[in-house]
């Protein structure tokens, strides 16, 4: 399937020139196009943040909703009607930060919903404040004397809650980037895929070239369902591993459902049950 | 005889069951409601209790009567003490005509009065197998005294404990009748005489509360989806419709907190389903982020508001009318809703149901305001009719080019939904364009923000006219809304004045147009609430103009009674 079939034609993107934004979008819309998923088919949802407007930017069906509450709507999208397919994408502070609790429930809940976070270790949007993923000791007008929280671990979190496919990707490669999404895709389950990202405007500290000096891909002597080797690998601080890091397939949150045990069709194609209905309200007769 | 007589009743008998949480208090007030309804009476109950699992005090209010009654009151005829704290903690309540039933050891240092009955309950209990039957042997004897059938007893006995070990059943069986027979005694010893009339057509209506008439709405109405995180007094509406989740193919989660269950709902209306939102003030609180996502997305949303008296935890198990304006002015930025507040059992039905067609049809977020009150009384009615409403669905299947922001005069876009049709379906929580991209083109801006404040003019046409009871011609207007319905109407009967007329609201917001007739005609108007401001008068005063003579006010946690109403409205009107 050709890409263009995503393209959205002339528009004014807002993202600044050299953005790790463009690379993630074009590795989006290949693997889309690659996987014959066609935008009537395909939903996705995006909170707050300039990696939130990704989705303005390819043909889908979009709910850019509210900053970090992303992945409750997914959840319930992808149970109203599991024919769709279902992308979540949005950036590290909208996740990890404003979204942090929701994140860990979306692990444990399980819908089959694909979780790009574009992660760039800072704010954009607001202008260069700290993100939950940025490194100890970077500088901002905010962290003045350096950041000196422990960073946030998606992968580790994910991990150690049994997330059913965990991965880590670099926008800086598209090809391996794209790969790993449609894998995340063709995946059933929640799949994380944390996408490191340089951002040109205020990250300084974390550019491409860092990216490149710092990461190298697993190799198949990684196996992914070794939880605790794939923990191990997210703590790797020296040299930051890519690829996909732990494998937990197990029943989503559909399918867990009573809803679609008699009948596949969609909560939209339903109607009330104004007999059964009847039943309950003379139950109340007594005996 | 006579000089034996403790206790003459006719028409209407009030009940108090009282005790520690955990002594099985509800199950006696549930057998007695069901056999006394069977047996053809009126009946009505409502509860207050603490926020504890075990001890404490916890009453029951059972009336029973020849003719409907839907209201508490104050007034105790019959009194039944489970635990030694019970008398102190009705005290006020109790006065020289209640009659205490129960046994010595419970009542002795606390009861100095000369109409107490001893019924040696446990001791009963014990001969039949054990103190656990004590609860049945009381129901027994309650049973008997009120004039419940035998056979209806036995029968629903055997019904209720169905499933249980045969010995238990029996048990059971064998305890209510020894109950039932103290109660023989007692009639025919002459210490009490009740005598209330029975009506064989109320045997076959219905009896349920606030919360199971809402859960059955909401399905009547569509609702498939539901994502709540607990919290009293609206937890019960959530445990109903997920116990009958896989009958109707509804959708229940119970999210990792209410910002995560608003948004799980706006999702899931915007993947057509038919969501509920149904939590308690402070949750709310929680979800006013996502209310006003929806007002910007112009999604449809039903959230149904349990209240409860704040602020932050307030009383968790007691009753309140304090989120009125918090619902009406909830969400930063402007967009226009619904506020429904039901009076009876059978609004809390048919206004939950019409609140899911109402969202769907004007893409707007639809509140139904219900309180511990009447989210927790119970009475027998005749039925509830699904069809009376009929099911309508709103959306329309999409063509290649759909706009779902579509600018139309009358200010509702057709509304696609992902999957059916060829379109693609985009919304923003940022300000958009017609396709629903983000914009800041601030002329578009402009055609948006009248485009959803248009529909208010919908909703107000649209909107339930208040209900007026009593003469035509009046000189003073009592006005409430909400779960006060049947308090003011039984206190202004007792009242029985010519001049002054009752209106009542079920829709707070908007309020119909016509209102304002209402209000222009009386010398006086007097508002009663159960808060501590009057904040449908303040809501009443800022759409219309008018202002409250007199307000009455109650916000102790609990809710008016019939006598309180009746004093306090004699005093305001005289």
């Amino acid at each position: 399937m050709d890409t263009n079939l995503f393209d959205m034609g002339e528009i004014d993107i807002a993202w600044c020139p050299g953005c790790g934004n463009f690379a993630i979008l074009n590795a989006l819309k290949q693997a889309l196009s690659e996987l014959e998923i066609r935008p009537e088919n395909l939903v996705v949802v995006s909170g707050i943040g300039q990696a939130a407007k990704a989705p303005h930017y390819y043909r889908c069906h979009l709910f850019n909703g509210l900053h970090g509450r992303s992945l409750p709507v997914a959840a319930a999208i992808k149970a109203a009607n599991p024919g769709l397919t279902v992308i979540d994408e949005s950036g590290d502070g909208c996740m990890y930060g404003e979204g942090g609790n929701h994140f860990i429930h979306a692990i444990r809940r399980n819908p089959d919903v694909t979780n790009i976070v574009h992660n760039n270790m800072v704010y954009g949007l607001t202008k260069g404040q700290a993100s939950p993923t940025s490194l100890q000791g970077f500088k901002t007008l905010v962290q003045r004397e350096g950041v000196f929280h422990e960073p946030f671990n998606p992968l580790a979190i994910a991990i150690t809650l049994g997330a059913s496919f965990v991965a880590r990707a670099f926008a800086g490669d598209v090809d391996q980037t794209k790969d790993i999404i449609k894998q995340a895709i063709s995946h059933k389950g929640y799949a994380l895929v944390d996408i490191l990202q340089p951002c040109v405007t205020y990250n300084k500290l974390n550019t491409y070239a860092w990216f490149k000096e710092k990461t190298y891909y697993l190799d198949t002597s990684h196996d992914p369902r070794d939880r605790f080797e794939a923990l191990r690998r997210s703590w790797e601080e020296e040299k930051l591993p890519l690829g996909i890091f732990y494998l937990h397939p197990r029943p989503t949150f559909e399918e867990k459902m009573s809803v679609y045990k008699e009948s596949s069709d969609p909560l939209y194609k339903r109607s009330p049950d104004f007999k059964k209905l009847s039943e309950w309200i003379d139950s109340k007769r007594g005996i | 005889m006579k000089d034996n007589l403790l206790m003459k009743l006719k028409e209407d008998v009030s009940i108090v069951l009282c005790g520690e949480a955990g002594q099985g208090i509800q199950t006696v007030e549930h057998i007695l409601m069901q056999t006394l309804k069977l047996s053809g009476y009126h009946v009505f109950s409502s509860e207050e209790y603490m926020s504890r699992i075990r001890g404490g005090s916890n009453s029951t209010l059972v009336r029973v009567s020849s003719k409907r009654v839907s209201a508490p009151v104050d007034r105790i005829d019959l009194l039944i003490p489970f635990s030694p704290g019970a008398i102190r903690h009705v005290r006020k309540r109790i006065s020289p005509e209640t009659v205490l039933l129960g046994e010595k050891k419970i009542y002795e240092n606390e009861y100095r009065g000369e109409r107490a009955i001893d019924i040696p309950l446990s001791q009963i209990a014990s001969e039949v197998g054990g103190s656990i039957y004590s609860n049945t042997v009381g129901v027994g004897l309650l049973a008997g005294l009120l004039g419940v059938d035998r056979d209806v007893l036995d029968q629903y006995l055997s019904h209720h404990f169905a499933g249980k070990d045969e010995t238990i059943i029996q048990k059971n069986l064998e305890a209510a009748r020894r109950g039932y027979e103290v109660s023989e005694e007692l009639l025919k010893n002459g210490k009490v005489q009740i005598d209330l009339k029975r009506q064989d057509g109320i045997k076959n209506e219905i009896l349920i509360d606030g919360a199971e008439a809402l859960a059955m709405g909401a399905i009547a109405g569509g609702c498939n989806f539901l994502s709540f995180y607990p919290m009293s007094p609206s937890t019960a509406v959530a445990v109903l419709l997920t116990e009958h989740s896989k009958e109707f193919g509804t959708i229940v989660e119970q999210a990792e907190d209410e910002i995560s269950a608003m948004n799980m709902v706006i999702g899931a209306w915007y993947a057509g389903a038919r969501g509920l939102a149904s939590t308690s003030g402070g949750g709310f609180a929680l979800m006013v982020e996502g209310l006003s996502l929806a007002g910007m997305i112009e999604s449809p949303l039903v959230v149904h508001i349990g209240q409860r008296p704040g602020p932050a935890t307030g009383l968790p198990t007691r009753t309140e009318q304090g989120d009125l304006l918090f619902a009406l002015c909830s969400g930063h930025g402007e967009f226009p809703r619904i506020i429904f507040a039901p009076g009876t059992i059978e609004d809390c039905f048919y206004l939950a149901q019409k609140a899911f067609n109402l969202a769907d049809q004007y893409q707007v977020p639809v509140f139904i305001l219900t309180d511990q009150s009447i989210l927790e009384s119970h009475y027998n009615l005749p039925s509830l009719d699904p069809a009376r409403i009929p099911f309508e669905k709103h959306f329309v299947e999409t063509k290649q080019g759909y706009k779902r922001y579509q600018l139309t005069n009358a200010g509702i876009s057709p509304r696609g939904i992902p999957g059916f049709g060829k379109g693609l379906v985009v919304l923003d929580s940022d300000e958009h364009d017609e396709e629903g991209h983000i914009t800041e083109d601030l002329d578009l801006r402009t055609a948006m923000v009248h485009k959803r404040l248009k529909k208010l003019d919908l909703l107000m046409k649209d909107a339930i006219v208040p209900e007026l009871i009593g003469p035509e011609e009046y000189e003073i207007l009592i006005i409430g809304w909400g779960s006060t319905y049947h308090i003011i109407k039984e206190a202004l009967k007792r009242l029985g004045r010519q001049d002054t007329a009752f209106l009542h609201f079920k829709q707070v917001y908007p309020l119909h147009p016509d209102t304002v007739n209402y209000l222009q005609k009386p010398k006086r108007r007097v508002i009663i609430e159960n808060n501590g401001t009057g904040q449908l008068g303040r809501l009443i005063r800022m759409q219309t103009g008018f202002g409250m003579d007199r307000k009455i006010l109650k916000y102790n946690g609990l809710s008016f009674s019939v006598e309180e109403l009746e004093a306090q409205l004699k005093s305001v009107l005289d």
